[in-house]
């Protein structure tokens, strides 16, 4: 890849398919190995989702999505115009509790953590920009 | 909906197909609760043809789960590898359900 490839769709989580297909273009195209890649998938759900439910609930948003390759590295940029709202934010689950006491929601922010190399934050020019970031060589991930 | 159920003496195998994520995930909650509105408490879910699992997909088996239990029912896993037991790991699903590495095993186990 040596180009930035972008993607804007729809924040509406039906458009999940488009979204999944253009990252799984990118991941092959960069050479990603298939767990990182899934690792990636979820990654890229969890934040595509959360956008919709949170920062453009109403549907009416726009979500741009960009793919690029810095060093080894595959970086992905989650962009929307909604309310500020960092994801990262979120508590971690209390992964030790049983089916009772369990809560529901709570792992979304969780997974983009775990299933990328490094992942951050912040408002530029009005929007929420969330970065991930997957290095190709599988010793340094998480799973 | 690719999801299919088999009815044994004393569970219902629920098989799944393909992906569980934030768009198929309300299907799969609704046909769970239609189950249960059915009278089913005891499940075995097959993941063996599962390729794909999100948060939204574990939602729907602690929902499901929070809803058996609360009648005495059982949710019991069966065939979960590769890379959807490394997001059941992650979560920490894998000490929540009781997991099995076949149906037979399961439903062996959902007689006791």
């Amino acid at each position: 890849m040596t180009d930035t490839c972008n993607k804007i769709v729809a924040a509406n989580v039906e458009k999940l398919p488009e979204i999944t297909e253009f990252i799984e273009g990118c991941a092959d195209q960069f050479g990603l190995d298939s767990k990182k890649k899934f690792g990636l998938l979820i990654a890229v759900e969890e934040a595509f989702v959360n956008v919709c439910n949170y920062s453009s609930p109403d549907r009416k948003g726009r979500i741009e999505v960009l793919c690029d390759r810095v060093d080894d590295a595959l970086v992905v940029e989650i962009l929307d115009s909604g309310s500020p709202f960092n994801v990262l934010s979120l508590p971690d689950p209390d992964t030790s509790l049983d089916i009772a006491d369990r809560e529901i929601g709570g792992l979304g922010g969780y997974f983009i953590r775990k299933f990328s190399d490094s992942v951050s934050y912040r408002r530029r020019n009005d929007q929420n920009v969330l970065r991930l970031v997957v290095n190709r060589s599988s010793s340094t991930g998480r799973l | 909906m690719p999801i299919q159920t088999s009815k044994e003496t004393t569970a219902l195998i629920v098989t799944i197909t393909g992906r569980m994520d934030a768009l198929t995930a309300p299907e799969y909650e609704k046909k769970f609760s239609e189950l249960i509105a059915e009278g089913e408490i005891s499940f075995i879910v097959d993941f063996e043809q599962v390729d794909y699992i999100s948060s939204a997909g574990l939602r729907v088996l602690l929902a499901t789960a929070k809803r058996v239990k609360a009648v005495n029912g059982k949710l019991l896993l069966a065939n979960i590898t590769g890379v959807v037991k490394d997001v059941f790991e992650i979560s920490g699903f894998c000490t929540l359900f009781p997991t099995h590495d076949s149906v037979a095993s399961a439903l062996s186990a959902s007689l006791g």
